[in-house]
């Protein structure tokens, strides 16, 4: 304890003004033992480390209140004293900030706009030969009806994506819905935005200055070095990293430096090189990557025996690629980690983030929605990609169907019953719950059921692991201000 | 960056006289211009006739036996207020032979003072609080804001506590909306009314534009905010004031000022305020000002700035990390580390900045903050020329 002067008169002591130490009250908290500290958090999202110890005698009502510690829990609301209640107030407001993404409703409109594809990856859920033209194109009258889906949405903020395929295949489809979506939006009145996920093999120099006219941002696929990548996305020619390499460049070029980024899938034969992944990222100028875990289900499923990989061997190979970044990161090369970048940021910030795979209740028709090629309306983009494989459990209806008929539907409604993580078995005990979320999607295709069961969930068991490592990684001080930098 | 209008009682010489009670008047150096209603005639050199009606104001070289003007057509001013031109705003109280300067029109510092009644008694206060009735002020400020430029930038609002008023807070911005519709508008209030929202409400009603409190918040534990401005409960109110006023959409800056009270927590400060008000536009982090109570708790409050660069440094790291907007006033540049040079804002007002002779050397005078002339009292023990 600082011991500080005592002032003239009349100024008084801190005494005078603190009439509520003789008993403190506990506010609601979880916690999660890790070897001999336990991690607390509340439901604002904020944490602090204690020791098991400390915990203790907390929890028994015996803290000094002259500590550090007490005043620590005092300032996190962990605690509070009789004579001040201002934190139910900025709980209050906390917990609302978190939850804002489900109050501003769907963001995310999805439109596949074809199924065709020049490639042919392993792993894909989805995509369809070249030749079978007319048949896996979204129709004009389609893309209407979901247009009118899109702006009855409330949010603010609209991002419409266009998927494949190879999207770029049915580019003059692209053109009307950008055109439309901008015509409609001169009542509508949102911040639109709009992004074509691409391989960029098809790219012409006509598309870029389409792209460059509308403001139109560009997602490709980077898996990694040449090598890897096409053996990932086999392609005639197989020439998909230079196609993507140089189309990357000419994005670049034209559209600006940040209208381009990049998403990678891992395989297996990727989880002995991360390093020269990231390395790859690096070369090409980007500023961020997103080690991402392959959807084991659809035809990934089927295929997994070649290309896919349990938990253990991804964290194995996250946490290998993290640290890599963290040593870059040192160097003086700024390069972040999206994965950790969107965990950091419910750690420790009070938003709540739009990201589908980490949200309670679930973000599927909530955060994202998709409007399929063949005009049925789906929760997720794995959702359409279970479809492919001929279950249907997650399609909303049709675009021909109404708004509410599809947004205020029982089947989306139950969705969000069972996936409030507040409520489901062991989540609602557990510390990590307010950053964590549910994946309804994967829990449905591997356990059988929305909510999934927790012991055996791979994807309980990823994000422990994920929450517990990056909380370690945040102790060290060589990585603190990097990682903090990352939750902005 | 805010300062109360300095009084300046005048010299011997000065002279004020005529039948006219106190008037806010601005000053016009045209005489074809001139409103003799709400304008009086500052002059460079004597005046030989003046228009029906008007008062002259003389600057302090000019002596009066070479006025052909009658003694009660003007005011002779010292040589403190040599400054005053064109478009200045100043009251004039002939009785008690007293100038106070309410507007200049050249500063980007002008700051109305609505009253010297504080419901705080903060142990670092500046301008400590009086319990007289001054809610004449008001009135005076009614007439004196249609005298401002309307180009003005920016114009602060301060006390005392200014919204202890409220009927007349809430005149003095409808006045401003109308008279100053571009001008932004900074007003320094510890938030405590705006515990309840309606009053929030009434403010932003008004709809005044770029309307910012400045609200201080000393700590993030409530007795220790508590201590600090000497009112029990202040803490939560603060808070609530905080939370309403963004709730009316009104922008808020959160002040720290850093002293022996304050510093120990002002990391556990900083992550406080972006977990739990991290809509703030902006924070500042203030070196304490040497002057009201300041002044005589200053060996109680005083920590040399060299001591708590570690955990400033800390506080800024955090702040800005969590993408708020961090400024630190009132430090001069050699008492910081170089890494906060970037936050470091020139908050003296211009005319109250002060160097010392040993900074005549130093090469970075010119972006430093300097001293307030109070600063003198209690120097850190890292003022040296940068070289």
């Amino acid at each position: 304890m600082i011991s500080l002067p005592i002032l003239k008169s009349p100024f008084k002591a801190v005494e005078a003004y603190r009439s509520g130490t003789d008993q403190y009250m506990l506010l609601p908290f979880r916690f999660e033992r890790i070897g001999e500290q336990a991690i607390l958090t509340n439901f604002a999202g904020d944490y602090i480390r204690l020791s098991i110890q400390d915990l203790s005698t907390l929890v028994d009502h015996r803290l000094d209140p002259s500590t550090q510690i007490y005043n620590t829990l005092l300032s996190r609301h962990f605690i509070a004293e009789s004579d001040s209640d201002s934190w139910i107030d900025l709980m209050a407001a906390a917990y609302r900030t978190r939850f804002e993404p489900v109050a501003n409703f769907t963001g995310l409109h999805i439109f596949v706009v074809t199924l065709r594809c020049d490639h042919s990856c392993p792993y894909c859920q989805v995509s369809r030969a070249q030749s079978e033209h007319g048949k896996y194109d979204m129709t004009v009258d389609t893309a209407r009806s979901a247009l009118e889906l899109v702006f009855q949405s409330p949010n603010p903020c609209i991002k419409i994506e266009f998927q494949g395929g190879e999207s770029l295949l049915n580019f003059e489809l692209i053109k009307l819905i950008v055109l439309e979506a901008k015509l409609l939006n001169v009542d509508a009145n949102r911040e639109l935005s709009f992004v074509i996920a691409t391989n960029l093999a098809q790219l012409t120099n006509e598309m870029l200055e389409f792209c460059k006219q509308e403001s139109i941002c560009i997602s490709t696929s980077l898996d990694g070095p040449a090598d890897l990548h096409n053996m990932n996305r086999p392609r005639p020619g197989h020439n998909s990293h230079e196609l993507a390499v140089d189309g990357i460049e000419r994005c670049r070029k034209h559209l600006g430096q940040d209208t381009v980024s990049a998403l990678m899938t891992t395989t297996k034969a990727s989880l002995e090189i991360p390093e020269q992944i990231i390395d790859e990222y690096v070369r090409l100028g980007f500023n961020s990557i997103f080690l991402r875990w392959l959807s084991p289900y659809g035809f990934a499923v089927k295929s997994s025996g070649i290309i896919g990989y349990d938990t253990v061997a991804w964290m194995g190979f996250y946490e290998q690629g993290l640290r890599y970044i963290l040593k870059l990161n040192q160097q003086g090369i700024m390069i972040r980690e999206e994965l950790a970048s969107i965990i950091l940021r419910k750690i420790l910030t009070p938003f709540g983030c739009g990201y589908v795979d980490l949200q309670s209740p679930t973000g599927l028709g909530l955060s994202a929605v998709v409007y399929n090629y063949d005009g049925l309306v789906y929760a997720s983009d794995e959702s359409r990609m279970l479809a492919e494989t001929g279950d249907t459990t997650f399609c909303l209806g049709t675009v021909k169907d109404s708004y509410t008929t599809i947004f205020g539907s029982e089947k989306l409604q139950s969705w969000v019953d069972q996936t409030m993580t507040e409520a489901t078995p062991m989540c609602c005990d557990c510390a990590f719950e307010p950053w964590c979320g549910t994946d309804p999607v994967f829990h449905h295709a591997v356990q059988g059921d929305l909510v999934g069961h927790r012991p055996t969930s791979g994807y309980c068991a990823r994000n422990m692991t994920l929450f517990k490592l990056l909380l370690e990684l945040l102790d060290q001080p060589e990585y603190s201000s990097i990682l903090r930098r990352w939750a902005l | 960056m805010t300062q109360l209008p300095i009084q300046f009682a005048l010299s011997g010489t000065a002279k004020i006289k005529g039948e006219r009670c106190v008037r806010v008047v601005r000053l016009q150096s045209d005489p074809s211009q001139l409103n003799p209603e709400s304008e009086m005639l500052i002059c460079d050199t004597a005046p030989n006739l003046l228009p029906p009606g008007a008062i002259a104001v003389l600057r302090s070289h000019i002596p009066i036996a070479e006025c052909e003007i009658h003694h009660d057509q003007f005011v002779h001013l010292p040589p403190e207020l040599d400054y005053l031109g064109d478009g200045d705003v100043i009251r004039i109280n002939p009785t008690a032979n007293q100038v106070v300067v309410l507007y200049r029109r050249k500063s980007q510092h002008n700051a109305i003072l609505v009253t010297e009644q504080c419901n705080s008694f903060c142990v670092m206060c500046s301008q400590p609080p009086r319990l007289q009735d001054d809610s004449y002020l008001i009135n005076e400020l009614l007439e004196a804001i249609p005298l401002m430029d309307p180009s003005t930038g920016v114009l602060g609002i301060t006390g005392g506590e200014p919204t202890l008023r409220f009927k007349g807070f809430l005149r003095i911005l409808s006045s401003i909306k109308t008279y100053l519709p571009q001008t932004e508008v900074h007003t320094l209030s510890n938030g405590r009314l705006f515990a309840y929202v309606r009053y929030a409400q009434d403010v932003a009603n008004i709809g005044v534009t770029g309307l910012q409190f400045g609200v201080p918040l000393y700590s993030d534990l409530s007795h220790t905010h508590d201590q600090v401005v000497q009112a029990d409960g202040a803490f939560d109110q603060t808070i609530r004031g905080i939370l309403n006023l963004a709730r009316v959409g009104v922008s808020v800056e959160i002040r720290v000022v850093l002293h022996r009270f304050t510093i120990d927590r002002l990391p556990d400060l900083a992550r406080f305020i972006t977990r739990n008000l991290p809509f703030v536009d902006h924070v500042a982090l203030m070196g304490l000002e040497p002057m009201g109570f300041g002044k005589s708790n200053l060996d109680d409050l005083w920590v040399d700035p060299i001591d708590y660069q570690s955990v400033l440094l800390e506080a800024v790291d955090l702040l800005e990390n969590s993408g708020l907007c961090v400024s630190i006033y009132n430090h001069q540049l050699c008492t910081l580390n170089r890494s906060l040079w970037p936050f470091a804002v020139q908050s003296v007002s211009d005319w109250k900045r002060y160097y010392p002779q040993s900074c005549n050397s130093c090469t970075v005078r010119e972006q430093c903050g300097g001293f307030f002339a109070s600063s003198v009292r209690r120097m850190s023990r890292a003022i040296s020329p940068i070289q």
